[in-house]
C-alpha cells in the first residue's frame, strides 16, 4: 500500500485510502478501516497457509497406503491446518474484518470506543501469527488443534508451548476486539439509533462479543496451565501424578464450544444484511432473530461436553450435556425459519452475495443437523472420532461462516474500496465454491458413517473411492477461492468505480460515501427510520436494477 | 423494545468536538463529550474485570476439582502454610484497597497531594504484599515443597484428623502446583498493577488529574480492587482449609 | 458527573467504616478456621469470603449507586458463568463413582 496509486479513486475525493500515503500510515493507523484492512491482508495470509495444510492432507488421503508422508508429518499436517484454521482465520474473520470496518459506520459512530486498543488487538494478531509460522517452520506440532493432555504435556516433543503462546496471543486480541465492540455497540450510537434500529449485524458481533469476553479467557489459561505443565513437570493433567486428563478437557472445550458460535454467529449477521437487501424485505420476525443471536451465544456455553461422550465422563454428565445441546439447535432453528420467511414473497435478486447467502442456508442447515445426530448419545458413540464429525463441522465452519464470508466480502466491497467488482465472474466463482465444497464434504459424512476414522493417514481400500471424490472437490473448492482473491484483487486498480448505494440497501454505512471518508459521517446523524426500511427505499428506487458491473 | 436511546441529539458534532477539545485536551477525537469517554473507559474497565474474572475461574474450577477430590492430602499441605504472613497479606491488601478509595475520592475532588499520598501509599503496601509473598516462597523453597525442584513434604505426615493415613506425596505435591499457579498469578497481576499506579502517581504529580478528568485513576482503581477480590478468595481457599485440631 | 457531585467527606468516614469491617470478617474468618465445623468450615469461609467481596464490589468500586445497571448485569454475567463452569465440571467429576 505504499504507492499512492494502489487503489485508485476514480472520482478524486478525499476517503481514509487516500488521506495519508506510506506504511506507517498504515502500521500506525487508529482508523477502524484502515485496521479491518490490514486483518483482511493478514486473514487471508493465514488462510493460504491453512490451505496448503488441507492440500497436504487430501494429497495424502488420495490413496489408502500412507505414502505420501510420514505418520508423525501427517500428524502434523492436520495439527497446522486445524490450529491456523481455527485460531487465526475463523474465529477473527468476521468479527476483525467486516466487524471492524462496519461497525462504527452501521452505528453512526466516527470509531470504534478504543481505537488505540483495536490497532493493539491487530499486533497481537500479528505476534501470535508470527509465531505460529515460526512454530511451524520449525517442527511444528502433531498432537491435533485440540492438544490433548497427556500427550501433549508428558508425550510429544513437538513445540506445544510456542504453538499455546501463539493461540494464546491470538485470543487475547479476540478478547480485546470484543471488549472494544461491546463498549462501541453501548456507548457509541448515534442519536435515534436505539437498540431496536440496529442493522442484525451488530446485534450478532454483540453475542458474539460476549461470548470472546467471557470464553477466550478459560483457554488461555488452559494454555497457560499445560506450559506450566510441560515446562515444570507438573501433574495437574498427567494421571501418573494424581491429575486428570478429562480437567483438561473440560477447560480446553469450555471455550471451544462456545468458540465455534463466535465462528458462526459473526457470520449469520452477515447473512441477515444479505437476505434483507436481496429480498427487499424487513428480516422477518427482527426481535426473535437479534434475541436468538445472544440466546445462541449464552446456550453455547453449557453444553461444551458433548465433546467428551466418549472420553470418559460420567454417564450423567453426558445426559445432562446431550440434553443441553439440543437446546442450543432451537435459536438456530429461528434463525434459519425467520430468513426463509423473509425470502418469502419477496423480490429476490441473485447477485453473488445472494449466491453465498443461498449456499450458507443450505449448508448451514445439513451442518446444523448433523450436529443434532451428534447430540444423540447413542450415534455419536458410533461416528465420534470419525468423518462424520468432521464433515460436520466443514459444512458449518466452511459451508456456513466461510461462505458468509465471502458474501459478505462481496456485498460491501463497493463500500471498502469504491471499486464495483466484477458480477459475472463472482457469481462463476461462487458457484463453484458451492460445488467444490458439497464435493469435498459430503463424501466425507459417508465414509464417517461407514468408519472411517479422522486423523489417520491411511484407511482400508474400499473408502479410496469416496476420499478420491473429496480430493477432487477441494482442488475444485480451491480453485473457487482462488477467483475471488485475483478478481476482488484486479478490482482494487480496474474495477468500475461505485456510487455510494449500488445495491440501494438499507444501513448506514450505504449513506456515507463509497469508499468513506476517515471520520465516516460528515455530520453526526440522527436516526428516525427503522432498520431495513427497505419498503421506503424501494419507494424512492422502485423497480431498477443495482448498478453493479456485469 | 429497547427504546432508549442513549444521549440526545448534538447538531454538529464536529464543532462541539471541537469546542470540547478546547476545553479539554483529553477529550479524544471520536468522542463527542467527556461523558462519553468516561463511560466508555468505565464499562471497558468492567468488562476486562469480567474477562478476567473467567481467566482466574478457570483456575479456581481446577482447584476445587482436585480439593475435592484429595481433600485430606490438600488439607494437610494447606497447613504447611504460614497463616499468620498470609492473614497479615489480607490485611496489606485490603488496606490498599482502602488507599485506593481515597485517591480516587482525592483525584475526583482535585485534592491533588492526598491523591499523591494515598498513591504512594498504595504502592508500599503493594510491594509491601510481594514482598511478604517473596517471603513466603522462599521458605516454600527450603522446605522442599516447590513441585519438581525434589518436592518432598516431611509433615504432616498424616492427614489432619486421621492419623492411620498417610499423606500421598504426589497429591501434596498436586496442591502446592495449583497453590504456585494461583498465587503466581496473582503476583504477576499485583506487579502489573504496581507498574499501573507507578504511571498513575507520575501523571499525578505532573498534575494531569483534576476533577473534570480523572478517569485513568478511577479505572486504575478498579483494577487494583480486582487482584484485592482474588486474593479476598485465594486466602480462605488455600490457607484456611483444615486448621482445626 | 453526578457522581462526583455526590461525594462528600464524610464519606471517607465511610469507606473508613467499609475497611472496619472487611479487618474484622478477615479476622473471623482466621478465627473460624480453627473452629471444628466438619464440613462448614468451608462453607463459612467462602461466604464471609463472598460478604467480604461484596463489600469491596458494592462500596469500593462504587457498584452501588454510581454503577449502572449495564455493569451490574456483567458482573453478574461473569460470576455466574465461572459457577457454570464449575457446576456443570462437578456434573461430571462429582458423579463418576455412581455408575
Amino acid at each position: 500500500m505504499s504507492t499512492p496509486a494502489a487503489i485508485v479513486p476514480a472520482v478524486e475525493r478525499e476517503d481514509y485510502l487516500n488521506k495519508e500515503y506510506g506504511v506507517w500510515s498504515w502500521l500506525l493507523t487508529v482508523d477502524h478501516k484502515r485496521i479491518a484492512l490490514l486483518y483482511l491482508a493478514s486473514v487471508t495470509f493465514f488462510f493460504f497457509i491453512g490451505g496448503i495444510f488441507a492440500l497436504l492432507v487430501r494429497l495424502e488421503l488420495l490413496t489408502p497406503a500412507g505414502d505420501l508422508m510420514q505418520a508423525d508429518t501427517y500428524n502434523k499436517a492436520f495439527t497446522m491446518h486445524g490450529m491456523v484454521m481455527v485460531f487465526f482465520f475463523l474465529i477473527p474473520v468476521v468479527p476483525a474484518v467486516l466487524g471492524n470496518f462496519l461497525i462504527p459506520l452501521m452505528i453512526g459512530a466516527k470509531d470504534l470506543a478504543f481505537p488505540r486498543i483495536n490497532l493493539l488487538s491487530w499486533y497481537l494478531y500479528i505476534f501470535g501469527g508470527s509465531l505460529m509460522v515460526h512454530c511451524m517452520l520449525t517442527g511444528g506440532v502433531d498432537t491435533g488443534w485440540t492438544f490433548y493432555t497427556p500427550f501433549s504435556t508428558a508425550f510429544t516433543n513437538t513445540k506445544i508451548i510456542e504453538a499455546g503462546l501463539a493461540a494464546f496471543m491470538a485470543g487475547f486480541s479476540s478478547i480485546l476486539t470484543g471488549l472494544n465492540f461491546i463498549v462501541t455497540i453501548h456507548r457509541m450510537r448515534a442519536p435515534g439509533m436505539t437498540w431496536s434500529r440496529l442493522p442484525l449485524f451488530v446485534w450478532a458481533h454483540y453475542a458474539t462479543s460476549i461470548i470472546q469476553i467471557l470464553g477466550t479467557p478459560v483457554i488461555a489459561i488452559t494454555i497457560l496451565l499445560v506450559a506450566a505443565e510441560r515446562l515444570f513437570h507438573l501433574g495437574v493433567f498427567d494421571p501418573k501424578l494424581g491429575g486428570d486428563p478429562l480437567l483438561f478437557q473440560h477447560l480446553f472445550w469450555f471455550y471451544s464450544h462456545p468458540a465455534v458460535y463466535i465462528m458462526i454467529l459473526p457470520s449469520m449477521g452477515v447473512i441477515s444484511e444479505l437476505i434483507a437487501c436481496f429480498s427487499r424485505k424487513r428480516i422477518f420476525g427482527y426481535n426473535f432473530v437479534a434475541l436468538s443471536s445472544i440466546g445462541i451465544a449464552v446456550i453455547g456455553f453449557i453444553v461444551w461436553a458433548h465433546h467428551m461422550f466418549v472420553a470418559g465422563i460420567s454417564l450423567y454428565a453426558a445426559l445432562i450435556f446431550s440434553a443441553l445441546t439440543y437446546l442450543v439447535g432451537v435459536p438456530s432453528a429461528i434463525k434459519t425459519f425467520n430468513w426463509t420467511a423473509t425470502m418469502y414473497k419477496g423480490s429476490i435478486r441473485y447477485d453473488a452475495p445472494m449466491l453465498y447467502a443461498f449456499g450458507f442456508l443450505g449448508l448451514f442447515i445439513v451442518g446444523g443437523l448433523t450436529g443434532l445426530f451428534l447430540a444423540a448419545l447413542g450415534i455419536d458413540v458410533h461416528v465420534t472420532d470419525t468423518y462424520f464429525v468432521v464433515a460436520h463441522f466443514h459444512y458449518i465452519m466452511v459451508g456456513g461462516t466461510l461462505m458468509a464470508y465471502l458474501g459478505g466480502i462481496h456485498f460491501w466491497w463497493p463500500k471498502i474500496t469504491g471499486r464495483l467488482y466484477p458480477e459475472g465472474w463472482a457469481r462463476l466463482a461462487a458457484l463453484i465454491v458451492f460445488v467444490g465444497f458439497n464435493l469435498t464434504f459430503f463424501p466425507q459424512f459417508i465414509l464417517g458413517y461407514v468408519g472411517m476414522p479422522r486423523r489417520y493417514y491411511q484407511y482400508p481400500p474400499e473408502f479410496q473411492v469416496l476420499n478420491i471424490l473429496s480430493t477432487a472437490g477441494a482442488t475444485i473448492l480451491g480453485l473457487g477461492y482462488l477467483l475471488p482473491m485475483i478478481y476482488l484483487t484486479w478490482s482494487m486498480r480496474y474495477g468500475k468505480p461505485a456510487p455510494d448505494n449500488p445495491w440501494h440497501a438499507a444501513g448506514l454505512e450505504w449513506t456515507v460515501q463509497s469508499p468513506p471518508t476517515t471520520f465516516n459521517f460528515p455530520q453526526e446523524p440522527v436516526v428516525t427510520w427503522e432498520a431495513y426500511n427497505y419498503d421506503e427505499i424501494d419507494d424512492v428506487h422502485p423497480h431498477e436494477e443495482a448498478p453493479v458491473a456485469r | 423494545m429497547f427504546t432508549r436511546t442513549r444521549r440526545p441529539p448534538l447538531h454538529d458534532s464536529a464543532a462541539t468536538a471541537h469546542h470540547a477539545a478546547h476545553d479539554n485536551p483529553a477529550l479524544l477525537h471520536h468522542f463527542a463529550e467527556e461523558s462519553q469517554q468516561r463511560n466508555a473507559a468505565s464499562l471497558g474497565m468492567w468488562v476486562f474485570l469480567a474477562q478476567e474474572v473467567m481467566f482466574f475461574g478457570g483456575l479456581f474450577c481446577a482447584y476445587l476439582i482436585y480439593r475435592l477430590k484429595y481433600f485430606g492430602d490438600f488439607g494437610a499441605a494447606s497447613q504447611t502454610l504460614d497463616i499468620k504472613l498470609g492473614a497479615t497479606n489480607t490485611i496489606v491488601l485490603i488496606g490498599s484497597s482502602l488507599t485506593v478509595v481515597f485517591a480516587v475520592w482525592a483525584a475526583k475532588n482535585g485534592r491533588r497531594s492526598m491523591l499523591l499520598i494515598n498513591l504512594v501509599l498504595t504502592l508500599i503496601l503493594g510491594c509491601a504484599f510481594l514482598g511478604i509473598k517473596a517471603v513466603e516462597y522462599r521458605s516454600k523453597f527450603v522446605e522442599h515443597h516447590v513441585p519438581d525442584l525434589g518436592f518432598h513434604m516431611d509433615e504432616p505426615t498424616h492427614i489432619p484428623g486421621h492419623p492411620d493415613i498417610p499423606v500421598n506425596q504426589r497429591h501434596a505435591e498436586m496442591f502446592f502446583s495449583l497453590y504456585f499457579i494461583m498465587t503466581g498469578l496473582h503476583a504477576l497481576h499485583m506487579i502489573i498493577g504496581i507498574g499501573l499506579f507507578l504511571w498513575l502517581l507520575i501523571m499525578a504529580w505532573k498534575g494531569r488529574y483534576t476533577p473534570q478528568y480523572n478517569t485513568p485513576v478511577e479505572i486504575g482503581g478498579l483494577y487494583w480492587h480486582f487482584v484485592d477480590l482474588v486474593w479476598i478468595y485465594l486466602f480462605p481457599l488455600l490457607y484456611l482449609i483444615d486448621r482445626h485440631p | 458527573m453526578s457522581d462526583q457531585h455526590e461525594e462528600h467527606s464524610s464519606s471517607l468516614g465511610f469507606y473508613v467504616g467499609i475497611w472496619i469491617t472487611l479487618m474484622v470478617c478477615t479476622g473471623i474468618t482466621v478465627w473460624a478456621a480453627f473452629l471444628d465445623l466438619h464440613q462448614f468450615n468451608a462453607a463459612v469461609a467462602l461466604i464471609i469470603a463472598t460478604f467480604k467481596a461484596t463489600l469491596v464490589v458494592l462500596f469500593f468500586m462504587h457498584l452501588r449507586g454510581a454503577g449502572e445497571r449495564l455493569i451490574k448485569v456483567w458482573v453478574i454475567a461473569s460470576i455466574f458463568f465461572m459457577l457454570v463452569l464449575i457446576a456443570l465440571s462437578m456434573a461430571d467429576f462429582g458423579t463418576r463413582l455412581w455408575s
